[in-house]
């Protein structure tokens, strides 16, 4: 098992020049892969986020137009391939021009196409589909919130970005406690959402107006972990045992919540090209979250 | 003496200033939303006043929230939107849109001084 891990991490520090972060679910205190069983059936799958494909903005990042061209050639340079790949939401810039919200999105899709990888999961953001509550969204990508299981780990992606005032929803909500319900307590669940469900900086709008509506229905089981994006940089919070993991962005970093009066873009830096960018490994260490890693980018 | 005397009079003053403040009509705010600004952006209020926060967009719907005094409200096209607050201490107390309202959304942001 070190062994595989080894490989990985060499892998990992092959990623240049991307905000990508590396989930093993190894990492994840996942029973199916580390359980008493001691039967290893682990696999590592990538989150993306914040790509914000449209965005322009020479003083926050002068490549915008090929940071995420040059995330997916890196990624696709891997040796050992990631089982499936998800992209957080903020795939695009928002834009008041229906039309050229779509084109944002049909370019997005023809980019990520070209990712390497057998699986590739999407997530709305507010960015994506606030303004016109996920309808041009849902015609290039479909669902907004779903279900998959991979190789016994359950995952949920949750939209709290359709509904402009970042709500989960009623209707929303009442799915996720039907879904829940089918799944074993015991189970190893990943939810993936765009927002914080917690109550990170409301004070930025780093809220979910009703997580914790959606946290109180995660609580009885033992084994969540979330992944998000939106506030484009590396954070850890526990809600109870939940543990909540956001990603880096793939277009500019944003401060730390309330090291500034005002948040705003970090400009960009010509002397450390793409710092706050950069990509994270979750390791295990016997069967709960190890060694959590953050490898700076470097110009690739 | 003359501090004791300074102290009763404005501790007077306080006193008939909140008896006064209760007895007639809170005084109305009008605050304008657009993308992405409020007009005026600093709300400057006294501890004790009664005041309506009254807010009208001039394009589409935006939101107010101000988390540290759990504020919320939503402002509707069309509608004029009252806010009724009393402050009961001072500071500042940043607020911003709570309707994603587009690409600037994140910069539509404001303060209410309480003094």
């Amino acid at each position: 098992m070190a062994k595989k891990r080894e490989i990985n991490r060499r892998d990992f520090l092959k990623i240049t020049g991307i905000g990508a972060g590396a989930v093993f679910a190894s990492g994840l205190h996942l029973p199916f892969a580390f359980g008493q069983s001691g039967k290893a059936d682990d696999f590592y799958f990538l989150q993306l986020s914040d790509t914000h494909w449209g965005f322009k903005g020479p003083a926050v990042n002068p490549h915008a137009d090929v940071t995420l061209k040059q995330a997916i050639q890196t990624v696709n340079s891997l040796s050992v391939k990631p089982d499936f790949i998800v992209f957080t939401g903020d795939l695009t810039h928002t834009t008041d021009d229906p039309k050229e919200r779509r084109t944002r999105m049909t370019q997005f899709k023809e980019i990520a196409a070209g990712l390497n990888v057998k699986k590739v999961y999407f997530l709305p953001g507010e960015h994506d589909a606030s303004l016109d509550e996920g309808a041009a969204y849902k015609e290039h990508f479909g669902k907004t919130h779903y279900t998959f299981v991979h190789k016994g780990v359950h995952f949920i992606a949750l939209d709290n970005v359709s509904d402009p005032e970042g709500a989960v929803g009623d209707d929303q909500i009442k799915w996720l406690k039907s879904e829940l319900a089918k799944i074993k307590k015991s189970a190893p669940i990943v939810v993936l959402t765009h927002r914080p469900l917690f109550d990170l900086m409301p004070d930025w709008d780093w809220a979910t107006k009703d997580g914790k509506g959606v946290i109180d229905l995660l609580m009885p089981y033992p084994n969540v972990t979330v992944f998000y994006g939106h506030i484009h940089q590396e954070n850890h919070f526990n809600t109870g045992h939940i543990a909540h993991h956001s990603a880096k962005s793939l277009i500019f970093p944003l401060p730390a919540p309330g090291s500034v009066p005002k948040k705003a873009p970090i400009p960009w830096d010509a002397s450390h090209p793409y710092r706050g960018l950069g990509f994270r490994s979750i390791e295990e260490e016997t069967g709960k979250i190890g060694e959590v890693t953050e490898y700076p980018v470097v110009k690739g | 003496m003359k501090y004791l005397i300074s102290v009763a009079a404005f501790a007077l003053f306080t006193l008939f200033s909140t008896f006064a403040w209760s007895d007639s009509a809170p005084r109305t705010i009008q605050i304008s939303a657009k993308r992405f600004e409020y007009t005026p952006s600093e709300i400057h209020l006294k501890v004790g006043e009664p005041v309506v926060l009254e807010f009208k967009t001039e394009d589409k719907k935006h939101g107010f929230k101000v988390p540290a005094l759990g504020l919320v409200a939503v402002i509707k096209q069309g509608e004029v939107t009252r806010v009724p607050f009393t402050p009961t201490k001072t500071g500042r107390f940043e607020f911003h849109c709570s309707v994603f309202c587009g690409s600037g959304h994140e910069s539509m942001t404001g303060a209410i001084i309480v003094e």
